[in-house]
């Protein structure tokens, strides 16, 4: 009908999006700042939040096409290891294709849990407007449902980011990740849950995401529970027939049905515990702090940024890494800026990376083995009840720049800081 | 179809939690669950800034009526752009769109479109279509307003020997008129059909004047006993309807336009507000005469949309809070629960929607 109707109303202006977050104030400051932060003044803090919103302006304005072209690109090739690998698995009798299809179904459920999968769930594809790569359409090949892990980790885990009793990630309700939390005797079992959790990791966020807890507090009606439950038994069910019954029962016809079953199993374990060893990199590595809600009292955009930028940690690597890892490997960035498109956060670290110099900021980074070390011996430290020393550093931690443990992250000399 | 169906269940067995689309699309694009899309097949330059895109539908597509339109989506710089475009292509034909390139999208349209691209697509509509029955028709129409008649009588005239068509098309000049060349054959092939030439920018050239009747008596005398259909920009459809309103003759005198884009009262839009998009959770500040539709586009929420115009209603999206501005009549409206047409509301102060 119309050849010469156009959009008049948004030419020539640009209307202001935001993200849905807390409206924080862009002025002041809270009472007390992490110890990490102590030296910088308000001033400080919001030009530190200016310099970071242009940061995030500059990537909005320049995504394009070659952005969408990127993740088509990344959703053709996981699609494409996905079939071959499943339909290497039909001949898995073969000891070959039971190794290739595993190994090419592994690499396809990482890829699409890790750079397609969560963060498309971040909403960061919907500039698109593409229907199929959105983040109300999205459903992905994790036992959790989207909708459920969108409120516990776009919502919660994303906002209160290490908040100790808000942010229920420190620790998953079951671990004792940090310091700060009070030991109970159970968390003796640290090491052995986390063991278990690794390779069933997403039966573990499946039931993070019911949050129990919450409705042990009468946070979360029953009505809702009974909700959650249903649709994650909807989605287990369809997942669990796709792996365990279709695909084993499809290879079954070439005599390779149990070797299947094997290789789909093993597929899942493995991009579980590739999931878990880099979602622990993310806040749990040495360096990373928490926050009580004290702390985060009067908290400014300036702080919010920095909170995120101390709440996390990037592992260094090269350009697959990045992608295996979803580019959570800039979990930093990713905190910050939660729904900027993924294939630009290895840009935008550069400048994160550089403003936490200027402003004299711990920018916690190191090797994959290295950080998932530390978190592991974290796992394992924390199960045994603090010492007395460590308890008296904590207590005065808030206010006081108390010297703190040497960094696997590097820090800049005192005169290169902003005071 | 049945075992089809059955196939397809399987199959969704082993791809879920996608479709067994969303792997077919590996090697054929037109296949989605989610989107119509069509490939283009052919692209025919007509004149200096309008292009003729032909274009193969996939599954799911209703062939058109002769003048209808229908909603076309193109890729610009990674952003998917909707538009609505009249489809110039015969009845029982493929379709095609005829752009000329004014605006950001339609610019884009008529200039990259390439052999093999995909055009993402909403089915035909529309009721600006020939009569149930045959009788003696006028066609007025100004600039790309010749697209929707130009497929009625692409459809009609080759087909019924009993056709008598009368089409009066303004254009700034001759190398300006859409189809030029293609009516003359037309019209010296089949007597169903006389065309009447008018150039505004050629020498001695001046505006069709509808105000009175003198011009159209000349060119075509009957006018007032045809089925008239009438397809051009705002100020020359106004003149059209004041004319036939006035033409003194009970009535009988029947006109049928189409619009290519909404009457916007001026100066009603207000101070707006922050819109929230609650689902989609996302927000943002829109002026007061930006659409909720844009708005929402703006963020990236998918919006439900259609004629961009305030007809089809395509765009409904339910209000949660706040009150919303009709553009069209500046009138503030907006209960909790009601479906707002989001292409012509905006923001009268916080607004909430439900998507």
């Amino acid at each position: 009908m119309t050849a010469t109707l156009n959009k008049p109303a948004t030419q020539g202006q640009s209307l202001q999006v935001r993200p849905r977050k807390p409206v924080l104030a862009a002025t002041g400051g809270p009472s007390v700042r992490p110890a990490a932060a102590a030296h910088l003044s308000d001033a400080d803090v919001e030009r530190l939040g200016q310099e970071l919103d242009a940061v995030r302006d500059r990537i909005i304005a320049s995504r394009g096409a070659k952005d969408a072209a990127y993740i088509r690109r990344v959703i053709a090739v996981q699609r494409t290891l996905e079939l071959a690998g499943r339909a290497t698995l039909l001949f898995s009798k073969r000891k070959s294709a039971f190794f290739a299809g595993t190994a090419m179904l592994s690499v396809a459920k990482i890829l699409e849990n890790m750079e397609i999968g969560h963060n498309v769930l971040h909403g960061q594809w919907d500039w698109m407007r593409d229907p199929d790569i959105h983040s109300t359409t999205w459903e992905w090949d994790f036992v959790t449902p989207a909708a459920a892990w969108k409120h516990t980790h776009n919502d919660l885990h994303h906002t209160w980011t290490n908040v100790l009793g808000k942010d229920k990630d420190v620790g998953y309700s079951t671990l004792r990740m940090s310091d700060e939390q009070p030991w109970q005797p159970h968390n003796i079992l640290n090491p052995a849950i986390n063991m278990v959790l690794a390779p069933f990791f997403e039966w573990g966020i499946a039931i993070y995401d019911l949050e129990l807890e919450a409705w042990k507090e009468g946070e979360k009606s029953t009505d809702d529970l009974k909700k959650s439950l249903k649709a994650l038994g909807k989605k287990a069910a369809r997942q669990a027939a796709k792996d365990y019954v279709a695909t084993p029962g499809a290879a079954a016809v070439f005599g390779s049905g149990k070797q299947a079953l094997i290789g789909t199993f093993t597929a899942n374990a493995i991009r579980n515990v590739w999931a878990h060893s880099v979602i622990f990199c993310g806040h749990f590595p040495d360096g990373v702090d928490v926050f009580t809600e004290e702390e985060i009292e009067g908290e400014t955009r300036g702080d919010w940024y920095i909170r995120q930028m101390l709440g996390s940690a990037n592992i260094s690597g090269s350009k697959l890494l990045h992608l295996m890892t979803g580019n959570l490997s800039h979990q930093i960035e990713h905190h910050c800026f939660p729904d900027l498109p993924s294939n630009r956060y290895y840009e935008v670290a550069v400048e994160v990376r550089e403003i936490c110099e200027r402003y004299g900021l711990p920018y916690t980074t190191g090797p994959m083995p290295r950080q998932v070390g530390q978190a592991w011996a974290k796992v394992f430290r924390l199960a045994l009840p603090p010492k007395r020393t460590a308890t008296a550093r904590i207590n005065q931690a808030p206010t006081v720049r108390a010297p703190r443990p040497a960094r696997a992250s590097f820090r800049l000399p005192q005169a290169a800081r902003v005071v | 179809m049945a075992q089809i169906r059955a196939l397809r269940r399987m199959a969704s067995l082993l791809t879920t939690p996608l479709a067994p689309e969303d792997f077919l699309a590996l090697v054929n694009p037109l296949a989605s669950t989610r989107q119509l899309r069509g490939v283009v097949t052919k692209v025919v330059r007509e004149t200096a800034d309008s292009t003729t895109i032909h274009f193969h539908p996939g599954r799911g597509w209703n062939a058109h009526a002769a003048g209808q339109w229908a909603r076309i989506g193109v890729e610009i710089d990674g952003v998917r752009q909707w538009r609505s475009y009249s489809l110039s292509a015969a009845a029982g034909h493929d379709p095609a769109i005829t752009v000329t390139a004014i605006g950001f999208v339609s610019t884009a349209l008529a200039r990259d479109t390439k052999v093999g691209d995909i055009l993402f697509l909403n089915v035909p509509q529309g009721d600006f279509v020939l009569p149930a029955h045959p009788r003696p028709l006028l066609m007025l129409t100004a600039g790309s307003g010749l697209t929707p008649v130009m497929s009625m009588i692409r459809t009609l005239v080759p087909r019924r020997p009993d056709a008598d068509v009368v089409l009066i098309h303004s254009a700034r000049t001759a190398a300006d008129a859409l189809f030029r060349d293609e009516l003359l054959e037309l019209a010296d092939q089949f007597p169903g059909l006389t065309v009447r030439h008018w150039y505004t920018r050629e020498e001695g050239g001046r505006r069709l004047d509808l105000t009175d009747p003198t011009d159209l008596e000349t060119l075509c005398p009957d006018w007032r006993s045809r089925a008239a259909y009438a397809c051009g920009p705002s100020d020359f459809l106004d003149a059209a309807t004041e004319l036939w309103e006035h033409s003194g003759d009970d009535g009988q005198a029947q006109l049928t336009i189409e619009r290519f884009a909404p009457v916007l009262l001026p100066g009603t839009g207000g101070a707006g507000g922050l819109v929230t998009f609650e689902k989609s959770d996302k927000e943002v500040e829109a002026g007061g005469d930006v659409p909720l539709l844009d708005a929402g586009e703006e963020c990236g929420v998918v919006m439900p949309s259609g004629c961009r115009m305030g007809i089809c209603r395509s765009c409904l999206t339910p209000l949660v809070a706040g009150k919303v501005r009709d553009l069209r009549t500046g009138e503030v409206h907006g209960d909790e629960g009601e479906l707002i047409q989001t292409c012509i509301n905006a923001a009268a102060g916080p607004v909430h929607l439900d998507i």
